[in-house]
């Protein structure tokens, strides 16, 4: 299993999205926006940073580099796309989910462990959880706020392709405390919270029983593989 | 050269904190006589000969696809110079584009109105928040 994370000008979280990777079980493959080659891979990371230093809107100018052509491509064939944070607004770009990340509601940059519920398992990210799952991941931006006209927002809803809500306070306005969202096959997810940086112990958020010892971004990176293997 | 300038504006229903964060600071300093703040997006383009049909249908389609996003904002105007201003091609695309026929007055009511829902929110630093 070979999972591509893509590189742009200005990511900040494609290294720790690797070792993610890596730590799940599969063999990251380092791709560069600037590329038309997705060198083979079976999956797909879009990560988080400030592409292009969020110019224009975050995520826009980075929906529109050469390697995208190739990722709308494969995702609209069914390819595996998680796209975190910076990711998740450069999906919506592309139009391949729906809505769109607006400033945070109190205006303010936050950076925070944060509690999900899945919403869903039925996507190729969150098959590994268990449906209506707690789980606490780093969460960091200053553009989380996820809207959708209200019927955009009926559809995701009774389509079940809500996959992630914010649990306990809802941390940027996101309407419906929607942290994250899937596409109609269930193939490309996108979130703000940050998956990749609760995979190790040690390097995770705190836990009842010890501190940073929280790896429930893991099973985003399991549940990958573990599609894959099934299909085979 | 020809310039070229598109306006974009957040969308008029949609809370837009950078405005809100302005009227807030004008209020503090006592401009009372403002009720509302929005903040858009002004592009000046810069087009090389003529701006003849071709280039015209071409940066409407630049303003409605790439300068906004029609999911958030809104291209209220593209001015193409000596007072002529153009509203957005009602196009076929699946972008999103303001209703023209507004007037100033009414854009100024909806948008000192809309946010109105998220007044009160303030900033709540939620327990945990490290920043």
């Amino acid at each position: 299993m070979r999972v591509g994370v893509i590189t742009f000008p200005g990511s900040l979280d494609d290294r720790d999205a690797q070792r993610a990777v890596r730590l799940a079980g599969a063999e990251p493959v380092a791709l560069w926006h600037g590329s038309h080659d997705l060198e083979g891979v079976d999956a797909l990371v879009l990560p988080g940073g400030f592409s292009y230093g969020d110019y224009l809107r975050c995520g826009s100018i980075a929906s529109l580099s050469p390697i995208m052509a190739e990722v709308i491509d494969a995702a609209r064939h069914g390819m595996p796309v998680l796209g975190i944070c910076n990711g998740f607004q450069m999906l919506t770009e592309a139009r391949l989910l729906e809505g769109g990340l607006i400033r945070n509601d109190h205006g303010n940059f936050i950076c925070r462990d944060q509690v999900l519920s899945v919403e869903t398992t039925a996507t190729d990210w969150t098959g590994d959880f268990e449906l209506g799952q707690q789980i606490t991941i780093p969460l960091k931006n200053g553009e989380g706020g996820f809207i959708a006209d209200d019927d955009t927002l009926d559809r995701l809803e009774d389509e079940g392709r809500v996959v992630f809500r914010y649990i306990g306070v809802n941390p940027n306005g996101s309407l419906r405390d929607i942290a994250g969202i899937t596409n109609a096959r269930g193939n490309v997810v996108g979130l703000m919270p940050h998956p990749e940086h609760a995979v190790e112990p040690g390097f995770g958020p705190d836990t009842v029983e010890a501190m940073r010892s929280g790896v429930d971004g893991l099973d985003f990176f399991t549940s990958v593989i573990s599609r894959a293997l099934a299909r085979i | 050269m020809p310039t070229i300038v598109v306006d974009v504006m957040p969308k008029a229903e949609l809370l837009d904190p950078q405005g809100k964060a302005v009227a807030g600071a004008l209020s503090r300093t006592g401009h009372e006589a403002v009720t509302g703040v929005r903040i858009g997006k002004r592009f000046e383009l810069t087009v090389d000969g003529p701006v003849d049909d071709a280039v015209r249908a071409d940066i409407e389609q630049i303003a409605a696809d790439i300068l906004s996003n029609g999911v958030i904002e809104d291209v209220v105007a593209i001015h193409w110079g000596d007072d002529d201003v153009t509203a957005p091609p009602a196009d076929d695309t699946d972008s999103e584009t303001v209703d023209v026929s507004l007037t100033d007055a009414e854009l100024a009511e909806a948008a000192a109105t809309a946010p109105e829902a998220h007044d009160g929110v303030g900033y709540d630093a939620p327990a945990g928040e490290t920043h």
